[in-house]
């Protein structure tokens, strides 16, 4: 390049010193500058000046000093270098100005090559992440999906790379389990439940999911709800809101896969999970009602059952002990029955007041009404030893 | 000529921007998700990536097309699934039930050329789609009770619509390619709180069943209870129902004279026959 520059400049340079010279009043007079056109036609200090150059402050002198070509401006300056770093009209500027040139004409070259390899890398290199793919097309039409790890395509205009996670599992909720938000579902039975699920999806087929769907995300939402409510509606409410969940999740799922596969949608559904189903609060009265007869029904259970336990103990209890004694009273039937009625006997009549009416006949006085007091507690032991019979 | 050109970044940049302008006009990109007319002054000239069914990507139309610059126009239309999001109707079952449906569709554009013509664009197509929807739904549900709704029927039902849906949707170029149901809710209102007394009317029915079922196991447990005990007992009295006999008596006595309550608080008025005074008279 440099080497074409010099053969250039070798060959051009009577034309060229007079072009440069030619290049800087034309400066002057271009409309940036102050034109000596214009003060020609002015000639005088009164009158308006011209056109100011936008870029050169303006010297309060100047206007006084007429209206000679002015200084070059920054920007002219800019210019000027610029082309006369690509030779065409600077390169005779006198052997100061061959230093300065060349220089300048390599650095329009570096800056313009760099911008083209930078743009070069940055859009045919692609770092694609391990958890993404990338789709590219050329001049917009679908090439291939590449794999995670450095990509090369071509350079921008030529293929495009749109890079898509597929790895990611999405989480879209349908419904919310606040009590202000409902979303009443019905039920096979006619009843209403509120409802409340998640729908995790991933994207399977990036390509498909950039190129088939408008709205990939309110697609698969609409899917979702269709799909939900189909579901339910052949479940009872009781199943909804209880043991039937994991079957209506497994439906809407097979249900959203086979209708966005259908749609070609590129999108795999992960699962359902319903995060709340419940009847709408205006019934949860009765539903805790229920819960409460349940709760009732159990402890009922259970009361019976302590009972049992304690009916059947004692039996077991009195039985032990009458098979033990009957043991020893086989043994010796005579001396145990004796001992036994003794022995009650003794510890009956010991305690209590005796009275013993010795002739036949004797009436004595009893006091039946302090009697009748005393025996009044004794009503109840009584009958309760009865239940062992 | 080049020579010149390239000693003068000027009019180089003046070049490569011209160069460029022709060149976009010229050229355009298809890309994979449109569909595109080419029209001449708003006649159609041709179409390129028209929907084809069953088209892998990379293999349709999409890619550069050529036009004559200044001359040509390209009209992009989505070649996507769109869709179409209907207002809440209210429908009237044949069992005189209200019933707000909300409904869905998806459609495709499979006839640009036709689209183009008789309605311009893809917003414009969606709502004429969508009033479209909804009539049909209106009628088609008007036919049907309201339990139909919540069966495995409403499949059939959707098809019918899908198919009304689908001869209106012909003469705009689109193809349905699914309506669903999304919602099916009783308005507010009386329909409303009649669904909740119903409801509640029948958990209050399954509540006093359960109630009831549980004071039947609670008997069930009890009686079961009592009578093994009875056979335990019977099975180890039975041995000797003479000796129980007294046995039973000597517990109730000791029971009934010395409980808990009875501390000495009895007066018992004996015969000198009894047996207990048997020795007591020294025979």
């Amino acid at each position: 390049m440099s080497n074409d520059n010099d053969v250039s400049m070798g060959r051009r340079t009577p034309r060229g010193l007079r072009h440069f010279f030619h290049q800087i009043s034309q400066m002057a007079n271009s409309p940036w500058g102050n034109g000596p056109k214009d003060g020609d036609g002015g000639n005088g200090g009164d009158k308006r000046p011209g056109p100011r150059n936008p870029w050169v402050t303006p010297d309060p002198v100047d206007i006084n000093r007429g209206r000679k070509p002015r200084g070059p401006s920054a920007l002219d300056e800019l210019l000027r270098k610029g082309r006369g770093g690509f030779g065409g009209g600077g390169s005779g500027g006198g052997g100061g100005g061959q230093m300065n040139l060349p220089e300048s004409a390599r650095l329009w070259k570096w800056g313009v090559g760099a911008l083209v390899v930078g743009w070069l890398l940055f859009s045919s290199f692609h770092i694609v992440p391990p958890e993404k793919e990338g789709v590219v097309t050329r001049l917009g039409s679908y090439s291939r999906t590449v794999e995670p790890g450095v990509k090369l395509t071509w350079p921008a205009p030529i293929e495009q790379m749109r890079m898509e996670d597929v790895r990611a599992i999405r989480t879209m909720p349908i419904g919310s389990p606040n009590a202000t938000d409902e979303n009443f579902v019905l039920t096979r039975d006619q009843s209403i439940v509120d409802l409340a699920y998640e729908v995790r999806w991933s994207v399977r087929e990036p390509q498909l999911f950039f190129f088939q769907l408008a709205d990939p995300e309110g697609t698969i939402r609409e899917v979702a709800e269709s799909a939900m409510r189909a579901t339910v509606a052949n479940f009872d409410l009781v199943q909804a809101i209880g043991p039937g969940r994991v079957e209506i999740e497994a439906q809407v799922q097979q249900r959203m896969q086979a209708l966005l596969d259908q749609y070609r949608a590129g999108v795999a559904i992960q699962g359902i999970a319903i995060r709340q189903a419940d009847p709408p609060s205006q019934v949860d009265e009765a539903f805790k009602e229920v819960t409460a007869a349940r709760q009732e029904r159990e402890s009922a259970i259970n009361l019976a059952r302590a009972y049992e336990q304690q009916v059947l103990e004692r039996a077991r209890g009195d039985t032990a002990a009458f098979d033990m004694i009957y043991e020893q009273y086989k043994l010796a039937p005579g001396v145990t029955r004796q001992r036994l009625y003794y022995e009650t006997m003794e510890n009956v009549l010991s305690n209590v007041d005796k009275t013993i009416v010795e002739p036949r006949g004797v009436t004595t006085y009893l006091p039946l009404n302090e009697l009748q007091r005393r025996a009044a507690p004794l009503a109840e032991p009584e009958v309760a030893t009865k239940g062992g019979q | 000529m080049l020579q010149s050109l390239f000693n003068n970044p000027i009019r180089l940049l003046v070049a490569a921007v011209a160069a460029l302008v022709v060149l976009t006009s010229t050229l355009a990109i298809v890309p994979e998700d449109k569909q595109a007319l080419i029209l001449r002054f708003g006649e159609i000239r041709g179409t390129v990536n028209r929907y084809k069914a069953n088209e892998d990507f990379g293999r349709s139309g999409a890619g550069l097309v050529m036009r004559v610059p200044f001359f040509d126009n390209i009209q992009y239309i989505d070649k996507r699934i769109l869709g179409i999001n209907m207002e809440r109707q209210q429908v009237l079952s044949t069992d005189q039930q209200r019933l707000q449906v909300d409904a869905f569709a998806r459609f495709r554009i499979t006839n640009p050329v036709r689209m183009y013509t008789a309605i311009r664009t893809e917003e414009r197509l969606q709502q004429q789609l969508a009033t479209i929807l909804g009539s049909s739904l209106r009628n088609e549900l008007g036919k049907r009770t309201f339990a139909t709704l919540l069966s495995p029927e409403r499949g059939a039902v959707m098809d019918n619509i899908q198919v009304a849906l689908n001869r209106e949707a012909q003469k705009y170029g689109a193809e349905i390619i699914d309506v669903r149901i999304k919602r099916a809710d009783l308005p507010e209102g009386a329909t409303l709180v009649a669904a909740y007394n119903r409801m509640r009317s029948a958990r209050q029915q399954e509540a006093t069943a359960i109630r009831a079922e549980g004071q039947k196991e609670a008997q069930i447990i009890r009686g079961n209870a009592d009578g093994e005990a009875a056979r335990i007992y019977a099975a180890s009295f039975g041995k000797d129902p003479e000796f129980y006999d007294f046995y039973r008596a000597m517990q109730s006595y000791r029971q009934t004279f010395l409980g808990e309550n009875n501390q000495g608080g009895t007066s018992i008025i004996l015969s000198p026959d009894n047996e207990y005074l048997r020795r007591f008279r020294g025979n």
